[in-house]
């Protein structure tokens, strides 16, 4: 079989678990992997990855996206890789179909398992939000694919033999600036607990108590329903489902939500789903692994006092 | 401007996925169709910007004759024109394939604007838009959710995990329309009526072939039965109890 390029995701050195995830797959099919790494740092991440090799791309500051997409397919056509994978994130999302574009292949999307058949690539990957699966692999000349967040174990680390390339800067749009979003504030597409609260949580001015329990947890997002999004309680980044984001959290505890298909759609592959709900015959205990039947009011309160005495040990 | 917007006719939110007789595909009987969720923001967007620019927006799907329906609501809604490049079952299209019919149409109309959704939900591919852009070498945005358009480019914003970025560009572009961006409208009596008599012309195209290789499909696996451990926060015990021990993720 031959080589894997993966695009690595990194902030200050330090590679995103997204992207290590990507790495992960690869590595798992037995084949060699080439990590390319941009955006400054790129050098001391690539060089801890613990991929066969590796390629930081320096200089290119904000790399805008086609430029970075130029950089990826040369990357593979000089390397005469076989298959490229990236997590997919915003980011990998934005950069993967350009690259399958620029290497005339297709791409496949958000891949929830990867397997060498003989040294061809077979994956799944979800139709219509999760309602099926698909086994699909490709006839294209390289197999590009995104991985989904949260599927695939990461990849250890392990020192790796970097080579630096110029990264291109003749991008056809310009990063004019980038906002970035609290530290501390984890995306509910890469928490490993997500707390969601609908319209059952009654106003935005109730969000505290979904917050006290993300919080007792410690590495937690919060997340919505669309009809708290819709009414301008929080923000369209924390919606959940067909028309938000796609989570497959350990723990996913819905509040106030009555559990819509569209919404189950973004949540359902969750391990483990909790509901409260203060209606027994709410859908969303349909999916629900464990259920509280009561007021969110009552329950949040109560729960969230166990879980930060649970976590002091 | 010349503007296009790119829709996907896709199984409506409740259809209910049955796998085909040939392992290979899903059973479509019973379903409803609509306009890709995304793609009505798409539509919004490039007729928000004809309104603000001038020009015109061609609204534009690879799909079945019957993908009509769709199109006219969006004259109906102000937009020009409309086009059907003739496909009985564009689900079974890869994303390539399925951006190179489009490159093609929209350099065909001379277009500097194109609008996609950021994802059509019957494959969930989320490529679609970017490759077009790719294609055709024009600045691209996707997942864009606020956008300032001036006469030869602008700005857009795109959330990623970490922050929302800024992105400029000059025309012509291609951006992938995400929630938030704008707020479909809906067509009223006198848009219908005038909508009624467009013609909707059905064009075949150059198919490349795709090259997705469907192995099987298969429904998901059902989640194992779940229980209710009680009611009100007198139930919290029980909970930890099973999260601990059960579940074993405390
Ligand atoms: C094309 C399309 C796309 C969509 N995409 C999405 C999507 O991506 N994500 C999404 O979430 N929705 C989506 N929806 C909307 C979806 O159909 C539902 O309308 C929405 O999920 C409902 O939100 P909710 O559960 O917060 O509100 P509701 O359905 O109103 O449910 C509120 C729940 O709170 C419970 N409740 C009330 N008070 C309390 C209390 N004190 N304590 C405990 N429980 C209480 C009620 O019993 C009820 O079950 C979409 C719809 C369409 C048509
Ligand atoms: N068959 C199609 N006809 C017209 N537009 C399409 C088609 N398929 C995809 N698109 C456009 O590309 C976007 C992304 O689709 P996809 O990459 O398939 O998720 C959609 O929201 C549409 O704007």
């Amino acid at each position: 079989m031959g080589s894997i390029v993966v695009y690595i995701e990194q902030a200050s050195g330090a590679a995103r678990r997204a992207s290590l995830e990507a790495l992960g797959a690869a590595k798992s099919t037995g084949a060699e992997t080439i990590a390319v790494v941009g955006g400054e740092g790129a050098e001391t991440c690539a060089a801890a990855l613990g991929a066969t090799k590796a390629v930081a791309l320096v200089g290119g500051g904000a790399h805008s996206a086609d430029a970075l997409a130029k950089d990826l397919a040369a990357i593979v056509k000089e390397s005469g890789a076989t298959a490229f994978l990236a997590a997919a994130t915003a980011t990998g999302k934005d950069v993967a179909p350009r690259v399958a574009a620029l290497l005339d292949c297709t791409l496949l999307s958000d891949v929830t398992a990867l397997c060498s058949d003989g040294g061809k690539l077979v994956c799944t990957r979800p139709w219509m939000a999760g309602k099926a699966i698909a086994t699909v692999s490709s006839s294209a000349g390289v197999f590009v694919a995104t991985t989904r967040v949260n599927a695939f174990a990461p990849a250890q680390g392990g020192s790796t033999a970097t080579t630096t390339r110029a990264a291109s800067t003749d991008g056809k749009t310009k990063v004019a600036s980038i906002e970035a979003k609290a530290s501390a504030k984890l995306d509910v597409k890469e928490a490993p607990v997500v707390v969601s609260g609908g319209r059952g949580m009654k106003g935005p001015e109730h969000w505290g108590l979904i917050e006290n329990l993300a919080t007792a947890f410690g590495a937690a997002a919060t997340g919505a329903s669309r009809a708290v999004v819709d009414a301008g309680w929080r923000p369209h980044g924390e919606q959940v489902g067909q028309t938000g984001k796609t989570v497959a959290p350990q723990l996913y505890i819905a509040v106030g939500i009555s559990g819509a298909i569209q919404h189950l759609a973004g949540m359902r592959t969750s391990k483990v789903i909790v509901a409260i709900n203060k209606d027994a015959d709410a859908p969303i205990f349909k999916v629900a692994d464990y259920g509280i039947v009561g007021d969110a009011f009552e329950v949040l309160p109560a729960l969230t006092t166990a879980i930060a005495a649970a976590k002091k040990g | 401007m010349n503007i296009v917007a790119a829709i996907k006719r896709v199984p409506t939110t409740e259809a209910t996925a049955k796998v085909g007789a040939d392992g290979k595909s899903l059973d479509q009987a019973g379903w409803q169709y609509m306009a890709s969720f995304y793609d009505e923001i798409a539509v919004e967007a490039a007729l928000q910007a004809k309104e603000k620019h001038g020009g015109t927006v061609t609204v534009l799907t690879l799909g079945p004759s019957d993908a009509s329906k769709e199109l006219r609501e969006f004259l109906a809604r102000g937009a020009d024109a409309a086009t059907i490049l003739k496909d009985a079952d564009p689900s079974s299209r890869d994303a390539l394939s399925t951006a190179k019919a489009l490159c093609a149409k929209i350099k065909a109309l001379g277009a500097d604007l194109a609008f996609f959704g950021k994802v059509a939900t019957d494959r969930d591919n989320a490529a679609v838009g970017a490759m077009v852009g790719t294609l055709l070498g024009w600045a691209t945005v996707t997942d864009v959710v606020a956008l300032e358009l001036s006469p030869a480019g602008g700005k857009a914003r795109r959330e990623t995990e970490h922050g929302v970025e800024t992105i400029e560009f000059a025309l012509p572009a291609v951006i992938t329309c995400s929630k938030g961006l704008c707020e479909p409208r809906r067509s009223n009596l006198k848009g219908i009526m005038a909508a009624k008599s467009k013609a909707i012309p059905e064009e075949s195209f150059e198919s490349a072939p795709s090259q997705q290789v469907v192995v099987k499909v298969e429904l998901p696996p059902a989640r194992k039965a779940g229980r209710i451990v009680g009611e009100g926060a007198g139930a919290v015990p029980a909970l930890m109890d099973a999260l601990k021990n059960e579940a074993k993720i405390l």
